[in-house]
């Protein structure tokens, strides 16, 4: 198969960026997208030129370092990992578009590589269970109904792959922060920082520069794990929580006799 | 002459951790924030003891070359992890975990480590449910459990298909959640180059910031490379495309012992390989050999679909040659037997490379919706890149190169032969022997961050002396070679993508070096890797550009490495005259072509040490002592 493809090459964050067209020729149907873009690769190296910068790493769909823009739809055509987009599904002879993610929270570094690393923060603000090393109860003394299990694994899924982000029209991550509220919210393991949780992972979620959600919902849509709107839905609630737990407790106060 | 001293407690194998446990000396908690300990990787075993360090109270460096250290191919594990817990009262036991591990291994490993491994199996179960990993349960709401490749126990726990990722996540958020306590710093985009030694002793690293180009140096009281496999070596393997040898590898040529290099698993299911540009294969988990069967038609050049060959012409040739353990026979014997059917001419696929994985009579048996419920995100992970719909056709599978068991050589405290340098998880040799069990990998990566490696680092602390600060001169002299050695890629000017290298190189090994060996072939191995090297190092073409992201740079680096790594399974392979675990020499078969071990002269573990230039490495033996599990010939029929 023969493609045309027109790639965003950026040489740094403070570069203006262009679009570059490039020809491949004799690509196999069975190529992964990013197997592609590996022989566009080693053709360039071989003409002397600069090779196309992007980020993968396990290629099975589970790492989440696949960051592309195919034909304006993040991570590709049919809702699966960059690395899971098959040439086989594409026309032979057609011209596709590769570009970066486009949000200011997640800035170009170099061509299609960005920096994702405001995700981190947002877990660093609360997507854990605040627990170090050491003795554990048996797990058996909390049981955990399997429905409750199937749901907060249904969250708990999410490869932090950002493709939510770049998907919104607002450049929104609720979609990913929500789906980590969900995962731990729903387990008893989760219960007594249930509240600030949500509150702080939603803090860091504007300090870093994320929109807010407008229910367009093409985060859904785009993710490679189908992570549903539901997780939105749960982290607006847990967020209410949060926000009613900031306010000052009354308490009865012991005055001096 | 190096003696290998394993430096293992005296006493009864079942109390020997707990001796450890009570002498080892420790550090103060007003103490500890003055002591920086450098961790190198951050998958299960980085991430796992990076967090349970920083929450003692050390100041934690911790680097990974990935954009998030969520990102380490841990989370690619899919099947499971083990633990003794014994809930299906199986009569399950930690000697049970023991003897299945140490036998599984072909009688290759040290056993005071794999008892300790075993103790520590129901601890990481418990640490892992306390931070919210959702392990799979029964209606009662208590955990499930399901059996493994080379067991006739269900001793292991899951997460549907993604155990790794969800271990994984929990290892990270416990490391993000040490991050935001002030205790750890990650440094991701940042690869390791270089150990730095003074006097011998590892008291720092250097490494390059991945974005800016940036040689940086880093100090610290103790080093731990949680770095993870090589079987990258061999290109196509179900590793992510950046897992390298290169911090293993540097630290080897410092002088840090290599142990059994040659001793690689080779897995059996997994997606077969489709193309020549084809760049890694997929694993589909060993799980689903509980109730897939595994069969190839009965005659050569086979041309009806697999649904209408009838049962008396299809070869389940597991279930007819080791009938006690059928399907679920190891992964060294179940990838021979694969790859003998397919090179009689009974292989399946369009290469003639593939066998059958069938869920045919699961379904009939069990119901669609009850596979599903067990595998069902295995099934759409295989039917999106096969395109085929495994509840209707059998699934193709073959076997790819997967796991290292060889790696560096540590002693009971898991320390390399350079004093501070510690190595854990996959970048060690320990516990695997010559072949690794399924869902032992998670079992040991964790219970070496969790439990092993935070007290021994620690023990280790109380008698490094004082930290050397980065402006000694031997940071100055490891920065240059460092420097010298990227200069020396991108001076090579060549045409040549390093990828290219990789995937010739990758051939040789898996056709000389893979399932199955000759001393002949072995020879051939060693000269064409050194013909590889010499034409890497005359025609590599890298981007210019040192100092920023520079792609082609990273993977050239570590295919250097790799090159180097070759030659040394090749020499480990070579020497090793015998048939053990994934190791399986040619010229050492029973007549029915099983393994076969010559105990009396290499019940040992073999360390290299290396000599680059001044000739080839030299053999050090650690000899194996089985006192608490009878040396056996290994039989799962």
């Amino acid at each position: 198969m023969n493609f045309k493809l027109v790639i965003w090459r950026q040489h740094d964050p403070d570069d203006q960026g262009e679009f570059e067209t490039s020809e491949v020729t004799g690509i196999d149907p069975e190529s992964s997208f990013l197997e592609m873009l590996d022989q566009l690769n080693a053709k360039l190296g071989r003409e002397k030129k600069h090779t196309v910068a992007f980020d993968s790493d396990c290629r099975e769909g589970i790492c989440g370092s696949c960051s592309l823009v195919i034909d304006g739809t993040p991570q590709g055509p049919h809702q699966v990992t960059a690395c899971q987009t098959y040439m086989r599904d594409f026309i032979d002879g057609a011209t596709i578009k590769v570009e970066p993610y486009r949000t200011n929270a997640m800035p170009v570094i170099r061509d299609l590589v960005t920096d994702r690393s405001a995700l981190d923060r947002v877990i660093q603000a609360g997507g854990y269970i605040s627990t170090t090393t050491g003795p554990q109860p048996d797990p058996n003394s909390m049981p955990i109904p399997p429905a409750v299990q199937e749901e907060a694994m249904d969250a708990a899924i999410c490869i932090g792959c950002g493709a939510c982000v770049a998907a919104c029209p607002n450049g929104s991550a609720m979609l990913f922060t929500g789906a980590k509220v969900t995962h731990l919210n729903l387990l008893p393991q989760g219960q007594p920082e249930r509240a600030e949780r949500a509150f702080n992972m939603v803090n860091q979620m504007d300090e870093e520069g994320f929109g807010g959600c407008t229910n367009f919902g093409e985060c859904s849509r785009v993710c490679p794990q189908e992570i549903s709107l539901d997780v939105i839905g749960m982290l607006n609630r847990e967020y209410r929580r949060g926000v009613a737990a900031q306010k000052p407790k009354h308490r009865a106060k012991m005055t001096a006799q | 002459m190096i003696t290998l001293d394993a430096r293992t407690p005296e006493g009864p194998i079942e109390n020997r951790w707990q001796t450890w446990l009570d002498q080892h000396r420790l550090v103060g908690p007003r103490n500890r924030a003055g002591k920086n300990v450098i961790v190198i990787g951050t998958g299960l075993a980085g991430s796992s003891a990076a967090a349970s360090l920083a929450a003692q109270g050390f100041k934690v460096k911790s680097f990974c070359y990935q954009d998030s250290p969520r990102r380490a191919h841990s989370i690619a594990a899919q099947g499971g992890i083990n633990a003794t817990k014994d809930y299906a009262n199986e009569g399950d036991s930690v000697r049970r975990l023991f003897v299945d591990t140490i036998k599984g291994g072909d009688f290759r490993s040290r056993e005071a480590n794999v008892w300790r491994l075993a103790q520590l199996s129901e601890n990481i179960i418990d640490q892992a449910v306390a931070q919210g990993v959702p392990f799979n349960r029964e209606y009662g709401g208590s955990l499930a459990t399901r059996s493994f490749g080379g067991v006739l126990v269900q001793r292991t726990f899951y997460s549907r298909g993604q155990t790794g990722q969800q271990l994984m996540l929990g290892a990270y958020s416990a490391l993000q959640h040490q991050v935001a306590a002030g205790n750890a710093q990650v440094f991701n985009r940042h690869e390791m180059l270089d150990v730095v030694l003074v006097d011998g002793v590892a008291r720092g690293v250097i490494v390059r910031n991945l974005v800016t180009g940036e040689i940086e140096r880093h100090a610290g009281d103790a080093v731990v490379l949680a770095s993870g496999g090589y079987t990258n070596v061999y290109y196509l393997s179900t590793n992510a495309m950046g897992s390298n040898v290169t911090a293993t590898w540097r630290a080897h040529k410092l002088g840090a012992l290599m142990a059994n290099p040659c001793f690689t698993q080779i897995h059996p299911t997994c997606i077969p390989q489709s193309g020549e540009y084809q760049s890694k294969l997929t694993l589909m988990s060993e799980s689903l050999r509980n109730d897939g069967r595994i069969w190839v038609p009965r005659k050569t050049n086979e041309a009806r679909p697999p649904g209408e060959i009838p049962e008396a012409e299809r070869l389940y040739f597991l279930e007819e040659r080791y009938p006690a353990y059928g399907n679920l026979a190891p992964r060294d014997i179940a990838s021979r037997a694969a790859k003998g059917v397919c090179d009689d001419g009974l292989g399946v696929g369009g290469t003639g490379r593939g066998v059958y994985l069938d869920f045919r009579d699961a379904i009939a048996e069990h119901g669609r919706d009850s596979i599903e419920g067990k595998y069902g995100n295995l099934f759409d992970m295989y039917q999106k890149i096969s395109g085929d719909n495994p509840y209707e056709t059998p699934m193709m599978i073959y076997p790819a190169p997967h796991y290292a068991m060889g790696g560096l050589w540590v002693d009971y405290e898991l320390q390399t032969t350079i004093p501070g340098l510690f190595a854990i998880g996959e970048a060690n040799f320990s516990d695997h022997g010559a072949n690794r069990l399924g869902a032992s990998a998670l079992m040991q990566t964790l219970a070496d961050g969790y439990f092993v490696a935070p007290h021994t680092v620690t023990h280790y602390m109380t008698q490094s002396g004082d930290r050397v600060g980065t402006d000694d001169s031997a940071f100055d002299a490891t920065q240059d070679k460092v420097e010298s050695h990227i200069a020396s890629l991108v001076d090579v000017g060549g045409s040549t993508v390093a990828q290219d290298f990789h995937r010739e190189m990758g051939n040789v090994m898996l056709d000389k070096c893979g399932m199955s060996r000759t001393a002949e072939g072995l020879s051939e191995a060693l000269a064409e890797v050194r013909r590889i090297k010499a034409d890497f190092w005359s025609d590599l073409r890298v981007d210019p550009g040192v100092k920023e992201l520079n792609q082609s740079l990273e993977y050239a680096n570590r295919v250097s490495d790799f090159l180097e790594l070759g030659e040394l399974m090749c020499h480990d392979a070579l020497r090793r005259e015998e048939s053990c675990g994934g190791h399986f020499r040619e010229e050492h078969q029973t007549p029915d072509g099983e393994a076969l071990r010559d105990d009396e002269h290499f019940a040992k573990v073999t360390a290299w040490q290396y000599r680059g230039d001044e000739g080839d490495p030299i053999p050090h033996d650690e000899q194996l002592t089985f006192e608490d599990v009878k040396l056996a010939t290994r039989s799962y029929k």
